[in-house]
């Protein structure tokens, strides 16, 4: 680990942020001890099964469950009709919790059942009767978007299209964002390189599956424990879905395996509090690995267009990107942050991107890590690969002739302020792994991503105990090591031991709101809740030291930890010393702070990857991957770099082996992760991160998010070195064995 | 005791002697032996029909010993692999196998999968076969009737099925110990380089006599058909074959590799294309067959 000092804001001498104390959930989590989703076992609790759709698109035409309900040790079934009318905004949703009229993919919820064991609930399962009206089905844009093609939803009019659309179809939306003049552009243009791009859905790959335990009372109050990235969330979409108050709602977090986008968004919650409410009794339902890939996650899959011109001195003059997203079952792709995050790492006049948001017969896609923009990225960074060897530049000279910096107007609209992105290509180009010679077979790939990162709302609490340890409490389930991010920043900001901090993740009805732990967001927002919140207390700590001095509140100073006479005629009070007397001085120290988050600094990576090919099998190895993303400031450092890694063997899964297989049927013929290949830890080399600190100046310590843009690159990274190894520029993800070895003998 | 990975209950044995497992074995309608349950668990899991009993192997002593007799060696049917692979004087009497063997599933995994669990699960893919093929071990079979001893490359039949009777389990495995120089070998492709399954897996044997030509090679073929194959073609092309620089002409390795190529009667499936897996069968016996001469020639 390296971090490239910004030398114009140089680290001003923090005590605990930066800092690499042991994560506060270690212990618990690597004993054994920490409790997930689907730990918790209730007296009378009821095991809860799912009834799937067989098909991938189809009428259900009835639905008996007279026979399963009256087997022995079945204590509840439900199906669509035990929940109100789907509609208005949340339409999609409901509907995606659990089918009405209709199945979109296989996969979909039909019914579910609570029962005495879980073998019984599965044997009550069968028992369900289910008249099914097959439909005609697509599995891709092309095939959604084919004259004829059967349309999913009935009244699905294509929004943004021009001229209006009149016609139901399968395009949900369509994105455009436009600047300068294409024809001049290209007319400017040395070199043009064009290309059609296709990717597969790829799944998010928690470890942890999907796992829910509710607690209803019979008039319909509930209590949840569950995994999520929010569960905040979960109680709203619970109670949007159910048709109720969501004070009515209460959700304990449990630990999370894992979520990388996927578990921000409901599927269990609903059925479990239903079936709950229905038996009278506790329910768990824990999924299956079988059920995550049929029916939750995954991305989107896609075919793209890249057409980008330069001069040849390696100037960008036009770009002209199209993409179609498949949505799954429902609207929503990220093809709008595709479409914004594709070029704007780029000083380019004249552009056109287009986006289209198509669903067809699969899982309705959710958010993983920077939604949309490594598919995007993967097409433009493998054309400006092509570009920069075209012209025989350098590949990051290339990038820094074109880069934009604070000043710069995005291709997406606003304009950047302080950002990091040209120090993250420098210190790649710095870095001893970018001379490394390279072998017979080898070569080296360089591609850049950007993500905007999220801000949105969180609150904390801050409660200083009689012994002047202190606890934080957050509504942000840690996903990433945040408990460590909280307690240093408060550790800092108060003076106080880190070890005497104590993080917790509170649920939704001891803390106030906080949206879900997504979009990098948690360490500024949160962490900025948190700070403002410990600010309040040293007010508080001041105004009591002045208090018990006898002076105006102006008169005290906060100097590590302690509540100081300006001019040092008292013996300073230590916060454990206030709290200790604070009943005297206005009893417990507790603050509660609330924001909508600010300042959000966007997320630049630039990464290297060195591969070898197997000329004889296709067979690629991973030699050596390097990655240099701007942090703004790392507040612990380790679990920054964690986040960086993560990114990079994510994207390193999808660009080489991970893919969604569907048979003619629609069925997906690899559920299980012995035939959806993620990579396993003998697949990578220790991947090599460099920090880069430009501080975002919206942030108190300069924070930026980091847990997305580091899947940005790794799609085209792998694809370039694979051009560079062998020649043969591969537009179609993933690059399998079969896939390369295909080029390859194509000659 | 019973336990219950697919929910329902299954009756399980724990014999101590091979009489006691026949025994066993044949007093219930489905019973199943097992060693290290790491394929018959999952299989439970995955929804396919539970036996109505397990028998687990490893509490009887020979069953799970790995001997070297002198002339041959002795590997118990339940053995761990992992007992194989950290057995220095079998690794090198063997590397080929060992390294089939450190190849199935994880490190983890092979703290419980065996041999005879690899073989009798009967995959054309199961990693140790290719190398048991090429070594021409036999399997000494016990039932009822007392035990026989066949070629290991007379068990499996087709993918989930061998030609053991009701009532017969595999208690050992037999390799003779090499009498000339000699080297084995295995290579096999995945995508993954752990917790995979072979998309094509190439296990080779060379004999070489004093004069440094090839007096016996053997070459088995996983993943390319129903069984693991023998490729005889490429077998009588490497016999007699003087070596030049350690290595036969390249006339009989392109042989060899056409051999393996056209010895494929594979499938196109979500693993692999039946186009690839004839050209990799080709690349990967010829590795495995220039890997086994090295070794025979350092011998």
């Amino acid at each position: 680990m390296t971090i490239a000092e910004d030398p114009a804001t140089t680290n001003p001498g923090y005590k605990w942020v930066g800092t690499r104390p042991i994560r506060p959930d270690g212990f618990e989590k690597v004993t054994g001890r920490a409790k997930f989703g689907a730990d918790l076992y209730l007296p009378g609790m009821l095991h809860g099964a799912v009834l799937r759709s067989p098909h991938a698109h189809a009428k259900i035409l009835s639905i008996d469950t007279s026979e399963a309900e009256a087997m022995a040790g079945v204590k509840s079934v439900i199906t669509g009709d035990d929940f109100p009318p789907a509609m208005g905004k949340e339409k999609d949703m409901a509907s995606n919790t659990i089918a009405r009229d209709k199945v979109l993919y296989e996969g979909h919820v039909v019914a579910a059942v609570a029962a005495t064991s879980r073998a019984q609930a599965r044997a009550a399962l069968d028992a369900i009767k289910v008249t099914y009206e097959v439909l005609p089905h697509v599995l891709t844009v092309d095939q959604a978007m084919a004259a004829g093609a059967p349309v999913l939803h009935d009244g699905m009019l294509t929004k943004g299209s021009e001229p209006a659309a009149t016609e139901p179809s399968n395009v949900a939306s369509r994105v455009i964002y436009q600047g300068g003049d294409l024809d001049k552009g290209f007319a400017e243009a040395d070199v043009v390189v064009e290309h059609e791009f296709t990717t597969k859905p790829v799944h998010q790959g928690y470890i942890e599956p999907h796992a829910a335990v509710a607690d209803t009372t019979p008039d319909g109050r509930s209590t949840v424990w569950c995994s999520s990235q929010g569960h905040f969330a979960m109680r709203t979409y619970s109670a949007q879905v159910l048709g109720w108050d969501s004070g009515r709602i209460r959700v304990i977090p449990a630990e999370i395996g894992g979520g990388f986008g996927g578990k921000t968004v409901i599927y269990l919650e609903p059925l479990a509090i239903k079936l709950s409410q229905k038996a009278g009794r506790p329910v768990k339902i824990v999924m299956s690995r079988d059920e995550v890939f049929r029916a939750t996650g995954p991305t989107s899959g896609s075919r793209m267009t890249a057409k980008i011109g330069a001069t040849k001195d390696g100037k960008i003059t036009a770009a002209d990107v199209h993409l179609w997203f498949e949505a799954g079952a429902y609207a929503g792709s990220p093809v709008g942050a595709a479409a914004m995050c594709c070029l704007a790492p780029y000083k380019v006049e004249n552009f056109t991107i287009e986006g289209f948001d198509v669903v067809v017969n699969k899982p309705r896609v959710a958010a993983y890590r920077a939604p949309g923009a490594p598919i995007s990225g993967f097409a433009v960074e493998s054309v400006m690969d092509e570009i920069a060897k075209s012209i025989g530049m350098d590949p990051i000279e290339f990038r820094l002739a074109n880069v934009v910096e604070e000043g710069d107007t995005a291709t997406y609209g606003p304009k950047f302020p302080r950002i990091g992105y040209k120090e993250t290509l420098e210190a790649i180009k710095n870095h001893p792994n970018y001379q490394e010679p390279l072998g017979p077979n080898q070569g080296r790939g360089i591609a850049v991503g950007f993500w905007f990162n999220a801000g949105m709302n969180s609150s904390a609490t801050v409660n200083v105990n009689e012994d002047g340890t202190v606890n934080v409490l957050t509504g942000s389930p840690d996903i990433g090591g945040s408990r460590a991010s909280m307690a240093l920043m408060a550790a800092e900001e108060l003076g106080v031991d880190v070890a005497r901090i104590s993080p917790n993740v509170a649920d939704t009805a001891t803390v106030g709101f906080n949206d879900v732990t997504g979009g990098s967001r948690t360490t500024l927002a949160t962490g900025g809740a948190v700070v403002n919140a410990c600010r309040m207390i040293i007010e508080d700590l001041r105004g009591r030291a002045a208090k018990q001095w006898d002076v105006a509140a102006d008169q005290v100073e906060w100097v590590d930890g302690q509540a100081q006479m300006v001019d040092g005629s008292q013996p300073p009070l230590s916060l454990a010393d206030i709290a200790k007397g604070w009943a005297r001085t206005g009893g417990p120290i507790a603050a509660s702070a609330s924001l909508n988050a600010r300042g959000v600094g966007a997320g630049f990576s630039t990464q290297m990857c060195d591969l070898e090919v197997d000329p004889e099998t296709g067979v690629v190895t991973i030699v050596r991957y390097t990655t240099a993303q701007d942090a703004g400031r790392a507040i612990h450092p380790s679990y920054v770099e964690g986040q960086f890694q993560g990114g990079v063997a994510q994207g390193i899964g999808w660009a080489l082996n991970e893919e969604y297989v569907h048979n003619a049927d629609g069925v997906m013929e690899n559920a299980g992760f012995l035939d959806y290949r993620m990579p396993v830890a003998s697949d990578l080399p220790m991947i090599d991160t460099v920090i880069v600190e430009v501080p975002n100046p919206g942030h108190p310590y300069g924070v930026r998010g980091v847990g997305e843009v580091g899947i940005v690159p790794p799609l085209a990274a792998v694809a370039n070195a694979v051009d560079s190894a062998t020649g043969k520029r591969i537009c179609h993800l993933p690059l399998s064995p079969i896939r390369i070895l295909d080029a390859l003998l194509e000659g | 005791m019973t336990f219950n990975p697919g929910g329902l209950p299954v009756k399980y044995f724990s014999p101590s002697t091979i009489e006691e497992a026949v025994e066993l074995l044949s007093s219930g309608p489905n019973r199943r032996v097992f060693a290290g349950a790491t394929d018959v668990v999952p299989q439970m899991r995955s929804g396919r029909p539970a036996p109505d009993g397990l028998i687990d192997l490893k509490g009887i002593e020979r069953l799970i010993s790995v001997t070297d007799t002198g002339s041959m060696w002795v590997i118990g049917a339940a053995a761990p692999t992992v007992r194989l692979t950290s057995n220095p004087a079998f690794v090198a009497s063997f590397p080929g196998l060992a390294e089939a063997s450190g190849l199935i599933g994880s490190d983890q995994v092979q703290s419980r999968s065996s041999l005879g669990g690899n073989l009798c699960n009967s995959s054309p893919a199961a990693d140790s076969v290719p190398a048991l093929f090429a070594n021409r071990a036999r399997a000494v079979i016990a039932s009822g009737a007392g035990t026989r001893t066949i070629a290991v490359q007379d068990v499996p039949t087709g993918p989930g099925r061998t030609s053991l009777a009701p009532g017969e389990f595999i208690i050992e495995f037999e390799i003779d110990r090499p009498t000339t120089n000699s080297g084995d070998a295995y290579f096999r492709l995945t995508p993954r380089t752990e917790m995979d399954i072979a998309v094509v897996g190439a296990g080779a044997r060379v004999d070489l006599d004093g004069a440094g030509t090839i007096s016996s090679a053997t070459l088995a073929l996983g993943a390319v058909a129903p069984t693991v194959v023998r490729v005889p073609d490429a077998e009588a092309a490497l016999l007699g074959a003087a070596l030049t620089n350690g290595a036969p002409s390249d006339d009989v390795l392109a042989a060899v590799a056409a051999a393996a190529s056209a010895a494929c009667n594979p499938i196109d499936d979500k693993r692999g294309t039946i186009k690839y897996r004839r050209h990799v069968a080709g690349v990967l016996a010829r590795r495995s067959i220039l890997a086994a001469i090295a070794r025979a020639s350092a011998a």
